[in-house]
């Protein structure tokens, strides 16, 4: 184990280079840059033994990955916005063909308007893709995420895609001090990949097919029980990780003060951090504040959500998304979620860090104002009733 | 009576049992050209009329390891099906796509592109029935010039489609790539020799393989050969090479057959006028002032 | 080696793989109903040139013992194979349904 002062895309680069993938096809795009960057080094340096193969499109880049899980290699590839947009087919593919891929995509904004900051609209609007996705908060944990992703992708239960988020620049941009595994530890953790779904010579196979009317549903069914059955396999993951490596992780979601608390904030990603201190300041004022970090907005965690919640008196989401003409995505997961579990209680959905803005400490203050106040069911920070932008200080 | 061709191929069949039209040229080119690599082939179809006829659950086609990918990553599944048995160890297979025109020309011209500038080291085969011939007859980038499909519609106004075909022999060979060739079912035994000769090259080998289709092109089930052997005798398609840098012409014709008989015996040109059937002839004989110049005679 | 037909041919849902990976050359129905016209091999005409076996896009025809064999059960009727030969050894008849 050594420490580095590493970014999020350095510290996640890391994390793959213990992962030893045998194939990473990747296409360049604003802020995923740094990790293809730092493993093209690490394949020049020798220190990682990938095949790197400079794609000319996001498409290619997924359609090349998809080949080599075809083959019965491990693959990977790193996005962003555009890019995951430009190879959404080949999201649906993969997860359809049930190939273990593992994908970093740096949360940007999508255009128009063009924008290369941080929001999540891009990876929130794929969660129907069939990819289990998960949000890092810091850089360890995406350090951390990219080897346990590939044993939760891997996993002959699971058999799925899995997209890590990392928050672009606020975390894919920001350094800190980050613990390497050894290779040992990482190689312990995560043995080779193991497969019948893959090019064979001695019985040949027919891959990738059509399934008519008849069948197909079934196909569907089956790759849904995969996604399920990985909520089980994300604990057992981390307790495994945990053993080797000593850092555990929560599951589905992260818990933060929420046992007592009356007023809850659900968000992801790297934001949940200031959520967090800005709980612990109005809990000082004598507010029972309480944050929820959803890790894993696929599968979702719908039991756990409606638990941390089931004795709160109101809640609010806060997420980088919106569905135009509805609400944010998370919201609509999270009040499905309280729905099924017969939690009956008021919900606000905050739309924040849109391209990139600021949320200060001042807004999220003013969030867990109108979770008690109560307020209208959708909020853009920083808009007033006349349309104007405000932020709070 | 020994017939050399056949004698050179696996008496092996790798594609059996399909829903392809009776008759259907692309279908013969995958037929042929897997017999030619054998039973470690790896192949890679895109949507499209192969993979639609070939892989419907639990009617899979193939005896071969084979695979759809999307209709735009036919080069892009094989470089990373490449890539992938590489990484496992294997060396002795071939990873080889079987595309049509729309996913060679059109959809996938990019991931091409990208594969050739890359050397990876795949064969790739566009069997060009001339037109979207799965979804039902639509023009692609390799429609030829006057040809009825169901969006270039043959009327008073417009002679069906207005645009000549894309040269994606001469587009690859401008990459620089080790082996491109033209061919045609009807010439089979060149275009077998062709998929033989590229599986020994290293690096990306493109092959453009005219292989009709009597539902689009409007011909009966049994003129499918026939047909696509008189597109090279009179002069519109060509069985050439590019190998090192230098164009290479494999087979000219004594005198050209007639321009206007192949066309008339096909129901999508049958619209055509004598002014439509000079505009053909004229790009023929400037084609192949061209290749006289250009390309070498072996 | 060449795919063929399989004695099970519906699969329950347990059956049905997890992924779209699946036994090569697995085949559950015949193309045999396609054929309006049916090729016929004159044996005593057939040469063994093998120009039909070459050229037929389905690969339903075999030599055997120096003789072309026809596979009813995928031959489509095209008529390639009678066209490419031209000496006369496949005759085409109209199919009896």
């Amino acid at each position: 184990m050594s420490k580095r002062f590493l970014s999020g895309n350095e510290a996640f680069a890391e994390g793959i280079r213990l992962a030893r993938p045998d194939v990473i096809s990747a296409y360049p795009i604003t802020p995923q840059t740094i990790v293809v960057e730092r493993l093209s080094e690490m394949v020049e340096d020798g220190s990682l033994k990938s095949d790197f193969i400079h794609v000319e499109s996001e498409h290619s880049a997924l359609s090349c990955a998809i080949g080599a899980s075809a083959a019965g290699a491990r693959a990977f590839t790193a996005t962003s916005s555009q890019g995951l947009l430009y190879m959404a087919e080949c999201l649906y593919y993969a997860s359809g063909g049930r190939f273990p891929i593992v994908m970093m995509n740096a949360d940007r904004s999508t255009a128009l308007p063009w924008n290369i900051y941080g929001d999540q609209r891009d990876s929130l609007s794929q969660l129907d893709s069939g990819w289990i996705q998960v949000y890092a908060e810091n850089a360890q944990e995406a350090l951390d995420l990219a080897l346990m992703s590939w044993r939760i992708a891997e996993d002959g239960r699971v058999s799925t895609p899995v997209m890590v988020n990392l928050d672009g620049f606020v975390l894919t941009h920001t350094y800190e001090t980050v613990e390497i595994p050894e290779q040992t530890q990482a190689d312990s953790f995560l043995p080779r990949y193991v497969t019948e779904n893959r090019v064979d010579f001695d019985n040949p196979k027919n891959l990738a097919f059509s399934a008519g009317p008849d069948t197909n549903y079934i196909f569907k069914y089956k790759a849904h029980q995969g996604m399920l059955a990985a909520k089980a396999v994300v604990t057992e993951t981390e307790s495994a990780f945990a053993d080797i490596f000593g850092r555990q992780y929560s599951g589905l979601l992260e818990n933060y003060r929420t046992e007592d608390a009356d007023y809850i904030l659900v968000t992801l990603g790297s934001i949940a951090g200031l959520c967090r201190e800005t709980a612990d300041r109005l809990r000082e004022q004598g507010i029972r504040a309480g944050v929820v970090r959803i890790r894993y907005m696929r599968p979702f965690p719908n039991e756990e959500i409606a638990a941390a919640l089931r004795n709160a008196k109101a809640f609010g989401v806060l997420e980088k998304d919106i569905s135009f003409g509805n609400e944010g995505t998370v919201f609509t997961n999270v009040n499905s979620a309280l729905q099924k579990a017969g939690v009956r209680i008021p919900g606000y959905d905050f739309i924040g860090g849109l391209g990139g803005r600021n949320i200060s400490a001042g807004d999220i203050e003013q969030i867990y104002t109108d979770i008690q106040n109560g307020t209208q069911s959708v909020n853009f920070i920083g808009i007033g009733g006349d349309g104007n932008g405000k932020q709070h200080s | 009576m020994a017939n050399s061709t056949a004698e050179r191929l696996s008496r092996d069949e790798f594609f059996y049992g399909h829903k392809a039209c009776a008759g259907c040229g692309g279908a013969l080119a995958v037929r042929a050209a897997l017999k030619e690599l054998g039973q470690n082939a790896v192949s890679v179809l895109p949507a499209g009329c192969m993979s639609a006829v070939g892989f419907n659950f639990p009617q899979l086609c193939f005896s071969n390891n084979s695979i759809i990918s999307t209709f735009a990553g036919t080069a892009s599944m094989l470089t990373g099906i490449e890539a992938g048995l590489r990484a496992r160890g294997y060396s002795d297979f071939t990873a080889v796509g079987f595309a049509g025109d729309g996913g060679t020309a059109d959809i996938g011209i990019q991931a091409l592109s990208g594969a050739i500038d890359r050397n990876d080291n795949i064969i790739y085969i566009c069997y060009d029935n001339e037109a979207y011939m799965n979804t039902g007859i639509q023009k692609s980038g390799l429609t030829p010039f006057g040809a009825r499909t169901t969006t270039t519609p043959a009327g008073a106004n417009i002679h069906g489609n207005l645009r000549p075909k894309k040269n994606m022999f001469e587009i690859a060979a401008a990459h620089d790539i080790p082996y491109a060739a033209t061919a045609s079912i009807g010439y089979l035994p060149d275009f077998i020799r062709k998929v033989g000769k590229a599986a020994q090259i290293r690096g990306t080998k493109y092959i453009h393989v005219i292989a009709p289709c009597p539902t689009g092109w409007g011909i009966a089930p049994d003129e499918t050969v026939e047909i696509a052997k008189e597109v090279v005798d009179c002069g519109l398609w060509y069985l050439a090479e590019y190998e090192n840098g230098e164009f290479t012409l494999n087979h000219r014709p004594k005198d050209f057959s007639s321009v206007e008989a192949y066309l008339k015996r096909q129901g999508r040109f049958k619209h055509l006028d004598l002014s439509d059937i000079k505009t053909v002839i004229e790009a023929r004989d400037r084609k192949w002032a061209f290749i006289e110049k250009n390309f070498s005679y072996s | 080696m060449k795919p063929y037909i399989r004695e099970k041919k519906t699969f329950t849902a347990a059956e049905i793989p997890e992924a779209t990976a699946f036994e090569a050359g697995y085949l559950v129905s015949v193309n045999s109903g396609w054929r309006s016209i049916r090729p016929v091999i004159d044996t005593g005409r057939c040469v063994g040139c093998e120009q039909c076996y070459l050229y037929c896009p389905d690969g339903v025809i075999s030599v055997q013992n120096g003789k072309a064999v026809i596979d009813y059960d995928f031959c489509k009727g095209c008529g390639i194979c009678a066209k490419i030969f031209r000496l006369g050894a496949i005759r085409t008849e109209a199919e009896h349904k």
